[in-house]
């Protein structure tokens, strides 16, 4: 049965005013299900204060094959690192 | 008034500790992953109500006797939940069309029970609307989607509303010991409330593309302990253990 319904991509915002983090995948029929689905299955434990959910099938990925070309590059290139400013102490996320 | 408030406070908890055990049964078997979890959350928060209206029984009653001793150490007869949540699981259609009235019911119910003279029951209630609103809220998505679904989805889910149809009147109804509590505005008069009921699941079903079952001589007398067959055989495997082994911890 399971393979009926759609894959679903969960994303949760643990807080206001951090970004939604993905989590996880639920199977659902509709949009609707896939948050209560979302709701039951990564939200049980207080993880978050809202959800979004993505039908699996509508996400482009990157070809891992191509890992090498398209990130190796960044590897030597310190310099794009924002390491070099300090950041004050109050500040929590950044 | 002791004993109708122990009375009640059994009929809150009783009503949410048999649902809860019922649910419970689809642990581990639901058709999948994802309704397994959400029926299991279900069960989790009924069960987590039952504890508290039965501590609350059990003080009321002042025989020493606590939300365990009364969960797990009282025969069929003393129980006061009514029939509709002892009813069989079935199919998941039945589940829902079950969870479906019922929760639709206990929302309203804990709406009313906030503003109780109780004020443990008030604050119980005040708790657990949330949850509960959330299961109807589910059950509500469920039966659209069952009844508005494929030929055989649909003929479940009449198949499942029809069975649970004849246990609706004993929801809304009051006997002696009620309207003691009612009068003393710790009980709210259900009665009062049906017409609200009766519109909200009417909504559902049309967007379900369900009819209103058809009108069955109503079946009753759970409050006052006279039970369907089916509670006795829920209760035996829900007391099993502490019975069998009084005490045992883990």
């Amino acid at each position: 049965m399971s393979s009926e319904w759609p894959l679903w991509e969960v994303f949760v915002r643990a807080r206001n005013g951090l970004a939604h983090k993905h989590v996880g995948s639920v199977h659902a029929a509709d949009a609707r299900m896939a948050i209560e689905a979302a709701r039951d299955t990564y939200t049980r434990r207080l993880e978050g204060v809202s959800l979004w959910v993505v039908p699996s099938a509508a996400i482009a990925a990157s070809d891992p094959g191509e890992a090498d070309v398209l990130f190796d590059p960044a590897a030597d290139k310190i310099y794009r690192h924002p390491t070099f400013y300090s950041i004050p102490e109050h500040i929590k996320n950044i | 008034m002791d004993n109708a408030l122990y009375d009640y406070a059994l009929r809150l908890g009783d009503d949410s500790l048999v649902l809860g055990q019922r649910l419970s049964e689809w642990c581990g078997h639901a058709p999948m992953l994802e309704i397994d979890l959400s029926l299991a959350n279900v069960a989790l928060d009924l069960i987590g109500q039952s504890a508290h209206f039965l501590k609350l029984a059990g003080e009321t009653e002042g025989k020493g006797r606590d939300a365990d001793a009364l969960a797990f150490h009282r025969d069929v007869l003393d129980f006061r939940n009514c029939l509709l949540v002892e009813q069989p699981n079935g199919d998941f259609a039945q589940t829902i069309a079950r969870q479906f009235l019922f929760s639709n019911w206990q929302e309203l119910l804990f709406r009313e029970l906030t503003r109780s003279k109780q004020a443990t029951i008030a604050a119980v209630a005040a708790k657990a609307v949330k949850e509960v609103a959330y299961h109807a809220r589910l059950a509500n998505e469920w039966m659209v989607r069952l009844g508005d679904g494929t030929a055989e989805s649909h003929a479940r889910a009449v198949n499942g509303l029809d069975w649970m149809w004849r246990f609706v009147d004993e929801l809304f109804a009051a006997d002696v010991e009620l309207e003691q509590l009612i009068s003393a505005g710790i009980a709210p008069d259900m009665r009062g409330i049906r017409d609200e009921w009766d519109l909200r699941i009417g909504r559902v079903l049309e967007d379900a593309s369900l009819g209103i079952p058809k009108p069955r001589r109503a079946a009753m007398g759970g409050r006052a302990g006279h039970h369907s067959e089916h509670l006795g055989h829920l209760l035996a495997e829900m007391q099993f253990l502490p019975r069998a082994y009084p005490g045992a911890t883990w």
